[in-house]
């Protein structure tokens, strides 16, 4: 699955960053390296391009770019803090 | 054409490319302290904090980069030059603008060797903001982080001993909006600058990427070489910086060569990831020590930004509040500036007047009158919309919403090649270039800027309002097509869509050809939403202001002065009496008539007129005669000089723009040799797009002068603008008699 097929609403953990290495160096600087939960926030008025939050920062990729970065599923609903050595964007918990 | 280049070669040698101002003077004076850190962490709200007087703005060394510096005194009495370097996720670099922040971090190219580099961070944001930090440790740069914002990041902010204590370097809390801890980052550099703090932190890299730093390591330039882990953190930026796309000057060819050999040989093994996740990794590693698991994992949460966002950033809601906002941008520009801009112009026109009045008919009250006093007015009856346009830009920035412009537009301007943050400098465009073009130093890339910059004169000005006005006026009459749409109106509507067409177009165009740049992934941060802060917003309109009047108004001043000598010499040797002067026993009127005639014929022998003259072969095709030539050439000071000078030719004296009915009169009157009409509809159409596309605007070309630092691009601009005006009217003109018009 690419992030660009993330529905708004859902969170998903980065597996691969693909793309051209401008973009992928970039994405990774901002802490989106594979194994960071990311959450598809919403989709702009064209259609492109959509808005992510990772490790508490919102951004915006365009689609284009967003099918390079390969993800996956979460699979527990709610990480146990300070267990994985590179911990995802928990949506904090309040 | 040859406007221009007179103007462009008499200012060429002394302005000629201009070099880092201060920068390398600044280097034996003062020890450096250098800014540097994550786009909006507040950093250049600390900066204005600090920096109280004595504020400088030069360049970078090379390139068009804004750097602001000011000197300030340490508690200790010592004085030093404080500078904000340009905001950055990271030192790697692709592009000349983002060099420059390792450049400066390093004492390169000609930048000063900084004493010590404060590295600003968002505490809400540790992990990320620290990425940088990091890269500067591993540098070993004597670094003191100035930890910002706790406020907005709560209970899940460390404590600044902690972090100093895990990363090893010195750590003050700062609070850049309340200037709380601004005392205690003065004395922790004070402190820094005695006795430096060298960083020891250590990445643990994989084994086989230390190999490769260390061979890329042995073909460091000489000048590269430093201790050992300097040297290392240098090749892993090469290894990260360099390949065959970057755009970055300087890099030795060895270098570049040895890091595409270890790229080559690392097959399968992703370098990029390597670096980057390690340094996480440590990052991660050392924070979690502090007992904080989720520090820096921000979690604003459905914050209030969130909350914002789903109504600004809505596809339906959000793009009306959008369209909302820019309207009322645009609307103070097109009208709420203009009693000022009124205020003035009218106070110039006074003492211009007064002086015309009390001084002794000549040249030096001539120059001093239409040459001085009228260029220093038509260098500050700009400073109302560039002050409007700055608040706004100011507030639309610090507020977080110029990240949502640029998220909402970049599809639509993304078509034509440019940035999402191109939309407010375009908008303004329909009311005037000037503020326009200084606006697009909102966007970062040097080519954004650049092809910005040069479409945004196609938008048609409210200084275009004039001309059409006049045209239509005079050669299209009231009445209605289709039934209920008149023409007129029609008209003006078209002239204004022609512009905006032409101006994509153009974008399009220009963005494929001759400014062509490396498509860049959009990544945005959408950084939450803050209450903009008066001081910045104010320290900004001014700074924006202060070198418009000093950098671009010293051009606009020459171009009056020029256009004056170019439209009143030679002197005609019949007497003409000044307005003013006694007139001679008689008929007033006739008088009156006998003294606009005569400027009439001073002008049609002036330089200028000549020069109209001279281009009535090129303009011909396009409908125009000699006088319309003259025209034109007058409306090089600004378009809407063009009804005066029309005016002027026509001996009618100065035309007011709302007394336009004698001029429109007198242009239908107005017939060719062969006694035919001179002014045909077909000719009014062809001369408003003559002057929606030419380059009609000498403050124009001084402010993109201004901004590129050179006179190539403001030669260019002129030149494409009046190519194409040319070859558009021409095809409208020709056209339109081909069809019997």
């Amino acid at each position: 699955m690419t992030l660009e097929q993330v529905a708004p609403g859902v969170s998903v953990v980065i597996e691969k960053v693909g793309g051209d290495r401008p973009f992928r160096r970039r994405l990774m600087e901002l802490g989106m390296i594979p194994g960071t939960r990311v959450e598809v926030l919403r989709v702009a008025p064209f259609g492109d391009p959509l808005e992510l939050v990772a490790r508490g920062c919102n951004f915006s990729i365009r689609a284009a770019e967003a099918r390079q970065v390969e993800v996956a599923q979460v699979r527990t609903e709610r990480p146990v803090p300070g267990v994985a050595l590179v911990p995802g964007f928990a949506k904090s918990a309040p | 054409m040859s406007l221009v280049g007179g103007g462009g070669e008499a200012s060429l040698s002394p302005a000629g490319p201009t070099t880092a101002p201060g920068a390398a003077s600044e280097k034996a004076l003062l020890p450096t302290v250098l800014l540097v850190g994550n786009p909006n962490v507040g950093k250049t709200s600390l900066f204005n904090r600090l920096a109280r007087r004595n504020e400088r703005v030069g360049n970078y060394p090379g390139v068009t980069v804004e750097r602001r510096s000011a000197e300030l005194s340490l508690p200790s009495g010592r004085r030093v030059l404080i500078a904000d370097v340009p905001g950055a996720y990271s030192l790697s670099a692709r592009s000349s603008e983002e060099q420059i922040a390792l450049q400066a971090v390093l004492g390169w190219a000609d930048n000063p060797l900084p004493a010590l580099v404060v590295v600003v961070v968002d505490a809400g944001q540790l992990v990320r903001n620290l990425y940088l930090a990091l890269q500067l440790i591993e540098l070993r740069v004597p670094v003191l982080i100035a930890l910002n914002m706790l406020d907005e990041a709560g209970d899940r902010a460390p404590s600044p001993v902690a972090l100093s204590q895990v990363l090893g370097v010195p750590c003050v809390a700062t609070n850049a909006r309340t200037g709380l801890g601004a005392a205690e980052l003065l004395g922790a550099i004070d402190t820094r600058l005695v006795t430096p703090a060298h960083p020891t932190l250590h990445v643990n890299y994989p084994g086989a990427l230390i190999r490769d730093a260390d061979t890329v390591a042995n073909a460091l330039p000489a000048g590269w070489k430093s201790n050992v882990e300097r040297e290392r953190a240098l090749a892993l930026w090469a290894l990260s910086s360099l390949d065959a796309e970057d755009e970055l000057a300087g890099i030795s060819p060895e270098l570049r060569q040895r890091c595409a050999q270890v790229i080559a040989a690392a097959g399968d093994r992703d370098v990029d990831r390597e670096i980057i996740e390690s340094r996480y990794q440590c990052l991660e590693g050392r924070l979690a020590t502090l007992g904080a698991p989720q520090a820096g994992q921000g979690g604003r949460g459905p914050s209030v930004t969130e909350r914002i966002d789903r109504v600004l950033l809505h596809p339906a809601y959000g793009f009306a509040v959008f369209l909302g906002i820019m309207l009322v941008v645009f609307q103070s520009l097109f009208a709420w500036a203009d009693p000022a801009m009124g205020l003035i112009e009218g106070a110039f026109a006074g003492l211009h007047a007064l002086l015309v009045e009390h001084l002794p008919a000549g040249f030096m009250r001539d120059l001093l009158t239409r040459g001085l006093i009228d260029g220093v007015g038509n260098v500050l009856v700009f400073l109302p919309q560039i002050l409007l346009l700055f608040l706004f830009i100011g507030v639309l920035e610090d507020s977080g919403y110029m990240a949502r412009v640029a998220y909402l537009m970049d599809r639509a301007l993304r078509a034509v090649g440019l940035h999402g943050r191109a939309f407010v400098p375009m908008m303004s465009g329909y009311a005037c270039a000037v503020p326009a073009i200084m606006a697009t130093r909102t966007m970062e890339r040097r080519r954004d800027r650049l092809l910005t910059m040069l479409v945004v004169p196609l938008m048609s000005c409210s200084a275009r309002l004039p001309v059409y006005t006049l045209i239509i006026g005079a050669l299209f009459p009231p009445s209605v097509v289709f039934g209920f749409v008149p023409v007129q109106g029609l008209l003006m509507v078209s002239m204004y869509l022609f512009s905006t067409i032409v101006a994509l177009l153009a974008a399009a165009v220009l963005g494929r050809t001759l400014i062509r740049g490396r498509s860049v992934p959009l990544i945005l941060e959408l950084p939450p939403y803050r209450w903009p802060g008066t001081k910045s917003v104010l320290t900004m309109m001014w700074l924006r202001a202060r070198s418009f009047l000093t950098e671009a108004g010293g051009v606009i001043l020459g171009f009056t002065v020029l256009m004056w000598l170019l439209l009143s010499y030679p002197k005609l040797e019949v007497q003409v009496s000044a307005p003013g002067a006694p007139l001679p026993a008689g008929d007033y009127v006739t008088a009156q008539v006998e003294s606009q005639q005569n400027e009439a014929l001073q002008l049609e022998r002036s330089f200028g007129g000549r020069l109209g003259k001279a281009l009535e072969p090129a303009l011909e095709p396009l409908g125009f005669d000699w006088k319309i030539g003259v025209g034109i050439v007058g409306a090089f000071a600004a378009r809407e000089v063009f009804v005066s000078t029309m005016g002027l030719v026509y001996g009618l004296g100065e035309v007011a723009d709302d007394e336009l009915t004698p001029l429109r009169d007198r242009m239908r009157a107005e017939t060719r040799a062969d006694g035919k009409p001179a002014y045909t509809p077909l000719v009014g159409l062809s001369l408003m797009v003559f002057f929606a596309l030419a380059c009609q605007c000498m403050s124009t070309l001084a402010v993109v002068k201004r901004e590129t630092r050179s006179w190539r691009w403001p030669i260019f601009l002129f030149g494409y603008m009046t190519a194409l005006a040319w070859v558009a009217s021409f095809m409208v003109y020709q056209g339109g008699q081909a069809l019997g018009f």
